[in-house]
C-alpha cells in the first residue's frame, strides 16, 4: 500500500469516526410518540377506524401458537375494523430484541414483556409501558385475576417497587413447579403419593435405595432453581421469600431459615439423591431419563407435562407437598404478561386486546389447546391425566396457597449469581452459609440501591 | 513491452486521474465503513456512557474502562480466553506440524482423503459441533462409556459439570477443529520445499529429527504465523463453543469475554460496559496479532 492511499483510507476512516460521534449519544433520540395518558378511556372500541394492532409474542410452540391464532381470528371477526398484525418469535429472541424495538419510534403496540426487573422494570423505569389500573378498573381485571398472580406485573412507577404499584400487564397462562412422579415405581416400592413435605422426603430417601430417586440436569444453571424454590418455601416464610425474589428491601438470604433450605439441598446431592454429574447432565436429557424410567421423582415446571405425558402415558403424576401444617407453597408463576407500550397507536384498541385475549372465555381456548389456563383453573382442569393435576395444585396455590416467584426476578444480575451459587452449592465447592452470602451480597447491594 | 503505449504518456494519463483506482475501491470500501468502521466507531462512542439500551444515557468518560479492570468476573473471563489459546493455537499448531511433517515425508495413499477428513471439523458450523461435543461430553455420553468401557471407569465425569476439567474439555473441542486447519496450512507449506534440500540434509547426515527443524521448520515459518493469527483470533472470540456448551458453567469457569459482552449488553442491560469489553478485547486481538506477524516476517 503506497503512502497516499494509506492517508486516504485513513481519512475515509477518520471522516466516518467524526460522523458517528457526532450523532447523537445513545438513547437520547427516541421519544414516544402515540397518545398519552388522558383520562379519557373506553371500552367500547367497535367506532374506531380501521386500524391496524401491532403484537409481539412469543407463544411459538404447537398449544401456545395455536390458542394465540384462534383468538386473534375472533378478536378480528368481533371488531371488524381492526387488524392484528401479529410477530412472534422464541423467548430467548424477543427477550434480546425487545430492548431495541421499544425504543423505536415505530414500536409495537402490545408487547409480551419478561415480568423480572431487567425487562418489564427496565421499560417501566424508562417510561415505555403504559400503566394499566385504569383499565383494570373499566374492565375488572382485578376481580378476574388472584392478586397472587397480579404481584408479578406490578411495578411502582420509578420501578423501585416490584409486586406493589401500577399494573403493567395480564398474562394468559399460569406456571407452577412441583414435583412428578412414576405411579408404577412409587407403587413397586410400596408408598403412598406424598402429601406432606416430610412424606415426600421419607419418599425420596425410601426410593433412592437402589438408584437415585430424583432426576436434575443442570448444566444450564437456572434447573436446579426450580429444586430450590420449593425447598426453600418449606423452610422460609413465603412473605420473606417475595421480597428475596422481587428483589425489594427487607428481607435477608442470611437468615437461619434460608441457610437451612441450602443445607437441605447440598445433604440430597451428598445422600445421592440425585443422578451422577448434575451440573454437567443436559436439562432435557434429565427430563427424558425421567420419562424413560430412571428415578422415581423429577422436580420441574408445568412445562414439561406434555412431553412426559407423551412418553409416560397414565404412568406419570404430579403434585406439590404440603408444608407440614397443611398449607401449599411453591413456585411458581405466569406466562409472559401482555402489556402496552407507550408508543401504542390506540390504548383503548390495545386494551380491548389484552382483554379479551386473557377473559374468561379465553381460557377455555386456553385450557382446549392444552395450555395451563391463569384463571378458572381448577374448573376447567381436564377429568384425568397429569395436566389434571397440575390444574389442581396451580389452582390451589394461586387461590389458597402462596405462589412463590422466581427467585431469578431479584435483581438484573440475579439469575447469573443464584445460577452459579446453586452449581457451587450442589459441587461441595461451598457451603450453605457462604451460598446464602453469595446471594446475599447481590441481593443486598441492588435493594439498597447501590447498582 | 507489446502495449504499444510509450512509457511517459501512461504515466500522465494515470496520473491525470489518479481518483480512478479509488473508485473501483468505493463499493468495497462502502460495504466495509457501513459494516464494519460504523459499528467499530459506534461501539466505541457507547463505550463512554452509562447506558442500559432502553432509556437515557449518562457520559461517563472512561469508568467504562476502569470497570473492565476491576471487575473480578471480567478479568477471569480474559484469563479462561488466554487458557484458550493454548488449546485453539499451540496445542494444534503442535500436533499439526508434526502430522503434516509425516504426512509429507512418507507416501500416504489417499492423502487427499485425510486432508479432507481432517478438515471437516472447520466448514461444520460451531453451533453443529459445541451441540455434538455436548453429547459427547454427557455424563452417559460416549466419552464416559468409552472410558468403563476400557475399564478406566473412575476417570469418567460429568466433563462440563466439573470445575477443574471443563475449561480443558472445551478447550479441547477447539483443539479438535482448529487442528485439521492447521495440517492443511502446514502441509500447503511443506509441499513447497524442495526435494532436493531433504536429500542434501541426508547427505550431510541429518536423521529426520534434523531435518525437521533444520529444513521444515524455518521453510513453512510464513504458514505458522498464518496458522497462529487464525487460531488465536478464534480463541480470543470464543463465543457460541461456550454459549451452547456450559453458558460459562460451572459456576463461572468457563466465562469468555465475548459472552460476557452479549450477557453484560443483552440480559443485564449494561451496554457502555459491554462495549467498553468489546473494544478492549479488539485491541487486545490486535496486539496479539501484530506481535506475532512482527515475529513471523523477521527472516
Amino acid at each position: 500500500m503506497n503512502k497516499r492511499s494509506r492517508t486516504l483510507l485513513s481519512g475515509a476512516g477518520a471522516g466516518l469516526l467524526v460522523l458517528s460521534l457526532a450523532a447523537c449519544a445513545p438513547g437520547a433520540g427516541g421519544s414516544s410518540s402515540g397518545d398519552e395518558e388522558t383520562g379519557d378511556i373506553s371500552t367500547d372500541i367497535s367506532g374506531v377506524e380501521d386500524m391496524t394492532l401491532t403484537v409481539w409474542d412469543q407463544e411459538v410452540r404447537g398449544g401456545q401458537n395455536e390458542q394465540m391464532e384462534q383468538l386473534n381470528a375472533a378478536f378480528e371477526e368481533k371488531y371488524p375494523n381492526i387488524t392484528i398484525e401479529r410477530n412472534s418469535q422464541s423467548f430467548e429472541d424477543l427477550g434480546t430484541t425487545l430492548r431495541l424495538a421499544l425504543t423505536d419510534t415505530d414500536a409495537p403496540d402490545v408487547v409480551q414483556a419478561n415480568n423480572g426487573r431487567n425487562s418489564m422494570g427496565a421499560f417501566v423505569e424508562a417510561g415505555q409501558l403504559r400503566p394499566l389500573d385504569d383499565y383494570a378498573d373499566e374492565y375488572g381485571w382485578f376481580d378476574r385475576y388472584s392478586e397472587n398472580v397480579l404481584q408479578y406485573s406490578t411495578y411502582s412507577e420509578d420501578a423501585t417497587t416490584f409486586g406493589d404499584g401500577e399494573l403493567y400487564g395480564l398474562p394468559q397462562v399460569g406456571e407452577v413447579v412441583g414435583v412428578y412422579y412414576s405411579k408404577s415405581k412409587l407403587e413397586a416400592l410400596g408408598l403412598e403419593v406424598p402429601e406432606t413435605w416430610s412424606d415426600f422426603t421419607s419418599a425420596v430417601e425410601a426410593a433412592s435405595e437402589d438408584e437415585p430417586a430424583l432426576q436434575l440436569g443442570n448444566i444450564d444453571q437456572w434447573p436446579a432453581g426450580h429444586v430450590f424454590g420449593p425447598i426453600q418455601g418449606q423452610f422460609v416464610d413465603a412473605a420473606d421469600i417475595t421480597s428475596l425474589g422481587l428483589g425489594n428491601p427487607g428481607a435477608s438470604w442470611t437468615t437461619p431459615e434460608n441457610v437451612e433450605a441450602a443445607n437441605e439441598l447440598q445433604s440430597w446431592v451428598d445422600a445421592g439423591y440425585f443422578n451422577e454429574g448434575v451440573n454437567g447432565t443436559d436439562y432435557d436429557a434429565a427430563w427424558q431419563a425421567f420419562g424413560a424410567g430412571a428415578g422415581t421423582f423429577l422436580m420441574a415446571g408445568s412445562w414439561v407435562a406434555p412431553d412426559l405425558e407423551d412418553a409416560m402415558g397414565d404412568d406419570v403424576g404430579f403434585f406439590a407437598p404440603t408444608r407440614d401444617d397443611g398449607s401449599i407453597a411453591t413456585t411458581g408463576g405466569t406466562g409472559l404478561p401482555f402489556t402496552i407500550t407507550s408508543a401504542a397507536e390506540n390504548n383503548d384498541v390495545a386494551a380491548a386486546y389484552i382483554d379479551f385475549i386473557t377473559s374468561d372465555d379465553a381460557m377455555d381456548v386456553l385450557a382446549e389447546t392444552g395450555n395451563l389456563p391463569v384463571n378458572r383453573t381448577a374448573e376447567l382442569a381436564p377429568e384425568s391425566g397429569v395436566l389434571a393435576d397440575i390444574y389442581t395444585v396451580f389452582g390451589e396455590v394461586t387461590e389458597s396457597g402462596d405462589l412463590l416467584p422466581y427467585l431469578d426476578y431479584a435483581t438484573p444480575t440475579f439469575g447469573d449469581t443464584l445460577g452459579q451459587s446453586l452449581q457451587d452449592l450442589i459441587d461441595g465447592r461451598v457451603d450453605a452459609e457462604a451460598f446464602s452470602e453469595q446471594l446475599e451480597a447481590d441481593y443486598a447491594g441492588f435493594a439498597s440501591g447501590d447498582e | 513491452m507489446s502495449s504499444g503505449i510509450a512509457p511517459g504518456r501512461r504515466a500522465t494519463r494515470l496520473s491525470g486521474r489518479a481518483w480512478v483506482p479509488y473508485a473501483y475501491l468505493a463499493p468495497a470500501l462502502l460495504v466495509y465503513g457501513v459494516f464494519l468502521l460504523f459499528p467499530i466507531a459506534r461501539a466505541a462512542q457507547f463505550s463512554f456512557f452509562d447506558w442500559d439500551g432502553i432509556g437515557e444515557s449518562t457520559f461517563v468518560g472512561l469508568d467504562n474502562y476502569v470497570r473492565v479492570f476491576q471487575d473480578g468476573q471480567l478479568l477471569e473471563a480474559f484469563g479462561h480466553a488466554f487458557v484458550l489459546i493454548f488449546f485453539f493455537s499451540i496445542l494444534p499448531l503442535a500436533i499439526g506440524l508434526l502430522v503434516a511433517a509425516v504426512l509429507n515425508r512418507s507416501t500416504v495413499k489417499g492423502l487427499g482423503f485425510f486432508r479432507t477428513v481432517l478438515f471437516l471439523p472447520q466448514v461444520i458450523a460451531m453451533v453443529v459441533v459445541a451441540v455434538a461435543w455436548r453429547q459427547i461430553y454427557a455424563p452417559d455420553g460416549v466419552l464416559n462409556g468409552t472410558l468403563r468401557a476400557l475399564g478406566l471407569g473412575n476417570l469418567t465425569r460429568p466433563w462440563l459439570g466439573d470445575y477443574t476439567f471443563t475449561l480443558p474439555a472445551v478447550g479441547l473441542v477447539g483443539t479438535w477443529v482448529a487442528t485439521g486447519l492447521v495440517i492443511v496450512l502446514m502441509l500447503a507449506g511443506m509441499g513447497r520445499i524442495p526435494r532436493e534440500q531433504y536429500e542434501a540434509a541426508r547427505l550431510d547426515g541429518a536423521n529426520s529429527v534434523r531435518e525437521f527443524f533444520a529444513v521444515t521448520l524455518p521453510a513453512v515459518r510464513g504458514e505458522i504465523t498464518v496458522a497462529l493469527t487464525l487460531t488465536i483470533i478464534a480463541a480470543l472470540k470464543t463465543f457460541d463453543l461456550v454459549y451452547v456448551t456450559t453458558r460459562g458453567g460451572p459456576g463461572t469457569s468457563t466465562t469468555v469475554p465475548s459472552y460476557e459482552i452479549y450477557r453484560r449488553a443483552f440480559e443485564i442491560g449494561d451496554v457502555g460496559l459491554a462495549a467498553a469489553v468489546g473494544i478492549v478485547l479488539t485491541i487486545v486481538v490486535l496486539l496479539i496479532t501484530t506481535v506475532i506477524n512482527r515475529i513471523g516476517d523477521r527472516s
